[in-house]
């Protein structure tokens, strides 16, 4: 109890101590679990709405259909339908081993729909009136299928514009709205499975083939709506749901009852899932690499924080020993203190992730689960928690042991860890002007800070390089990746995201390593000024030492980092970066400049308030 | 208290340690054999660098020794393990530096009832402790201040009550008035003869030979041995603040 209490106490007062180290400690592990909790939630959001639409709607495991997918890149374009012939194809299957329900086949006709002045290509599929046992659309709004009444799918409701009572036409006869429903058979507007020769998203130059569907969106009618509009009963299609004995062998049965025999075109509900969660998958993939670069630049300012704390651990650990502090102690007492600050950060980055999340999933209309928030699962907040606690204990780890092997004699006697000298360095130093003189000896003393330094504004700016690419992307080509409007909005709020992130905990550890080289320095830099530098001229030389590396890395950030890194981002999701335009020459030499002088501004705070420090005081602190 | 004399609290046998080796071995404590009765207070001389630091680490058990034997209590401790030298550390010996070395994010009384939490006594118990400790070196009114807000000579007597906490068998002091003027010097000489008087065991370094007048025993050392032994009658705090004229 006591002893509970007492590494408890320890830790907080050490952490209220330093606030200001205990605040950016915080705000790096947050921005590593927030982007950590967005990936995980979108995730979720990506996987968990088609999961709860199948299990809705009775979707199918197997959908076939009357059409042939021919081979053209980007355009899934059947043969002409195959008429009465196809149907009794599909009723074969419907006798195959391992299907255990059905049902269809129904009808499908492709049409003009016009709403409000709006026009686009649909595949209206006929329905009973009666609920079907597989593939019974789940309705948002309104009822389900009558004589003169259309149901629409979600997404292509929402994307239309479209309500429940509003009227429409189809290839120029009315419809009255009477429903709006989500179903797992069909992946979402604007990614809907041909069943006509259709193509979705980008239009390639030139004209269409004609009699091609472009984005077509998804309706339900009764079956005789259906035969009414279609033009004869040859150019009708066919699709026929199958609820297999075995889901997870859906593919295995597609495969035995291979489409090349002449048996009917199938998708498996794997494949719709992919199609369906595409988008959010590739948000996803923006998040992870934003992630991994946050990552990155947590792990450098943690070393940083940690480092610069040794020496004072280190004394702080011998006094312990030396009252009687076993070593587990000592290591429970080290390890409290980062565990306090992950779990916190652990909590506010779950919170600050689950409240931007619904900016990057919204649009994911068509799907049950999409509607609301997406939430937090426990497998979600325990793996950002165990990621923060990881951090954390990584922190401790060589500090602990340290402390236990060290001998308390020389802990207790430890005053800083003596700074190696670079000798070139000091060297080269003594012929410049006072301020570049101290700067190069500030960044000599500490290598291997400098060295953080640099990779920390590297990994930043290769990260703002890959970010511009993307922007451009987005801007010059939206349908390039097959998307709309809409989802490249939600693209470009991912981007934003992340950079937001990326360039808040780069200021954090430009802000972070200086403050490091500002207490490491103090003693050096009164005693500069005890014999005569000017506070200027230390803040100076201060500001200057982390602006120097930051030039290096921010050019070491634009070539080979950014360069790399896209390379690496292109090999990851199989994206075709020759299609990408790379940023101007200007624009690369703005963001190397935009770096130094923010990276200047940063710097010149702490730096600043490290050399107004009266000169007496940090001398004789220098002594305690 | 004659039984008691008979097993020594603090018993060293060729203790011996070096430092480095080869051209730069250097033996900074060599050979040395102590006894150390109940009671007793012992004052360690010697010039800068002789060792003497060294050998009051080596008996308190925060160093370890080259060779030879440290036995506390009759039992041995040079070559115990580490948890079992904290546990020790925590119950058996008390330290004071000259550098006080308190923590300095922790309160006095914070600081003093920190070994009592250690050994695992309760919170409330170790409080009340530790304020009767505060009070008996004179700092009841500043149990609550941070050692940043004492004067050096308080700070020294915060430590001086941190290592009384857990009433150890022997205080080990290294140079407890290094760091203080002459003011604060006697506050800390008096109160280390009030531990005399008391019966506490107690070894004490200094340069001072003021305080080394008021020992049983005086040790003078040179390169890491022994090399004079006085057996003194005992000072008292009459009798020192007479001998350098600040009695009040
Ligand atoms: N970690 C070490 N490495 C090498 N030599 C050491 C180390 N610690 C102490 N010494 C040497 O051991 C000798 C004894 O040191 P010690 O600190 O015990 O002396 P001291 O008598 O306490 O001196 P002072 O009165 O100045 O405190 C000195 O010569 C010192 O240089
Ligand atoms: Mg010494």
């Amino acid at each position: 109890m006591g002893r509970i209490l007492l590494v408890g106490r320890l830790a907080v007062r050490d952490l209220r101590r330093r606030r200001a180290e205990a605040a950016l400690l915080l705000l790096a592990i947050m921005a590593a679990t927030t982007t950590l909790t967005l990936g995980l939630v979108l995730r979720d959001a990506a996987g968990d709405p088609y999961q709860s639409t199948r299990a809705a709607t009775g979707g199918p495991d197997v959908v076939a259909s009357t059409a042939r997918a021919a081979g053209l890149p980007g355009v899934t374009a059947p043969a002409k339908p195959a008429g009465l012939a196809g149907v009794a194809e599909l009723e074969e299957l419907a006798g195959a081993p391992g299907v255990v329900d059905h049902s269809g086949p129904y009808p499908v006709t492709a049409a003009e729909l016009q709403a409000s002045g709006r026009t686009s290509d649909v595949q209206a599929v006929g329905r009973d009136a009666a609920p079907a046992s597989v593939d019974q659309p789940e309705l948002l709004q309104g009822g389900w299928v009558v004589d003169g009444g259309v149901v629409l799918e979600a997404a292509f409701a929402r994307a239309l514009d479209v309500r429940v009572g509003d009227p429409v036409t189809l290839d120029g006869r009315s419809f009255e709205v009477v429903g709006v429903a989500v179903t797992a058979a069909m992946p979402p507007y604007p990614k809907a499975s041909c069943v006509f020769p259709c193509m979705n998203g980008a239009v390639p130059d030139g004209e269409p083939p004609a009699g091609l569907l472009r984005n077509p969106g998804l309706v339900w009618l009764t079956q005789a709506d259906v035969r009414n509009l279609a033009p004869d009963p040859d150019s009708l299609a066919y699709v026929m749901n199958l609820k297999l004995a075995d889901p997870a062998g859906a593919r295995a049965f597609v495969d035995a009852n291979g489409e090349d025999g002449g048996a009917p075109p199938m998708r498996t509900w794997n494949d719709i899932l992919e199609d369906a969660t595409e988008l959010a998958g590739d948000s996803q993939i923006l998040l992870l690499i934003g992630a991994w670069l946050l990552g990155l630049l947590a792990v450098a300012s943690l070393s940083v924080l940690v480092g610069g704390r040794m020496a004072d651990q280190t004394r702080r650990v011998g006094l312990l020993k030396a009252v009687g502090g076993t070593p587990s102690l000592v290591a429970a007492v080290l390890l409290a203190e980062y565990v306090l600050v992950a779990v916190v950060a652990a909590a506010a980055g779950l919170a600050a992730g689950s409240l931007t999340a619904p900016l990057l999933t919204e649009s994911g209309a068509g799907l049950v689960g999409s509607a609301g928030t997406p939430s937090i699962t426990a497998s979600t907040a325990g793996s950002v928690t165990a990621v923060a606690l990881a951090v954390a204990a990584l922190a401790t780890i060589v500090p602990a042991v340290r402390a236990a092997r060290s001998s308390t004699v020389d802990a207790l006697g430890d005053s800083a860890r003596p700074p190696r000298r670079v000798g070139w360095l000091i060297a080269i130093s003594a012929r410049l002007p006072v301020p570049l003189l101290l700067a190069l000896r500030v960044a000599a003393r500490r290598p291997r800070r400098a060295v953080l330094a640099v990779a920390s504004i590297a990994v930043t700016v290769s990260g703002v390089h890959v970010l511009l690419v993307l922007n451009a992307f987005l801007a010059d080509q939206p349908l390039a990746g097959g998307y709309d409007d809409a989802q490249v909005e939600v693209l470009r709020r991912a981007l934003l995201v992340v950079t937001i992130m990326l360039l808040s905990l780069a200021a954090v550890n430009a802000v972070v390593i200086t403050w490091a080289a500002v207490l490491d320095n103090r003693h050096s830099s009164a005693l500069a000024r005890a014999l005569g530098a000017t506070p200027r001229e230390v803040s100076t030389a201060l500001a200057a030492a982390q602006v120097l590396p930051a030039l290096a890395g921010a050019v070491l950030g634009v070539f080979p980092g950014g360069y790399a890194l896209f390379a690496a981002i292109n090999a990851a999701t199989g994206g075709d970066g020759d299609r990408a335009t790379l940023p101007a020459p200007w624009q690369l030499l703005a963001l190397v400049l935009a770096t130094v002088l923010v990276v200047a501004a940063l710097t010149a705070v702490p730096a600043r308030l490290g050399a107004r420090r009266p000169v007496t005081e940090t001398l004789q602190a220098g002594l305690a | 208290m004659n039984d008691a004399a008979d097993t020594p609290v603090l018993r060293a046998r060729g203790l011996r340690k070096e430092h480095g080796e080869g051209e730069g071995l250097v033996r900074a404590v060599d050979e040395v054999d102590l006894d150390i009765g109940p009671g007793e207070t012992v004052a360690v001389m010697g010039p800068s660098g002789c060792g003497k630091s060294t050998l009051l680490h080596l008996l308190g058990g925060l160093d370890r020794p080259s060779g030879g034997e440290v036995w506390l209590n009759g039992r041995r401790i040079d070559d115990i393990g580490e948890k079992a030298l904290a546990r020790l550390r925590r119950t058996d010996i008390g330290f004071v530096f000259q550098a006080f070395h308190l923590m300095e994010e922790l309160t006095a009384v914070e600081n003093v009832e920190l070994p009592a939490l250690l050994a695992g006594r309760s919170p409330r118990a170790a409080r009340r402790r530790a304020e009767e400790l505060l009070e008996r070196v004179g700092l009841a009114g500043r149990t609550r201040f941070l050692p940043s807000a004492l004067s050096g000579g308080q700070r020294q007597r915060v430590a001086v009550a941190r290592a009384l906490s857990n009433e150890p068998s022997i205080v080990l002091a290294d140079e407890p008035t290094g760091n203080l003027d002459s003011a604060a010097t006697l506050d800390v000489l008096q109160l280390f003869e009030g531990l005399h008087e008391s019966g506490q065991t107690l070894v004490i370094v200094t340069h001072d030979a003021r305080i080394a007048a008021t020992a049983d025993r005086m040790i003078s050392m040179r390169d890491g041995a022994f090399v004079d032994e006085t057996r003194l009658t005992g000072g008292t705090t009459g009798r020192l603040g007479a001998l350098i004229g600040l009695e009040d």
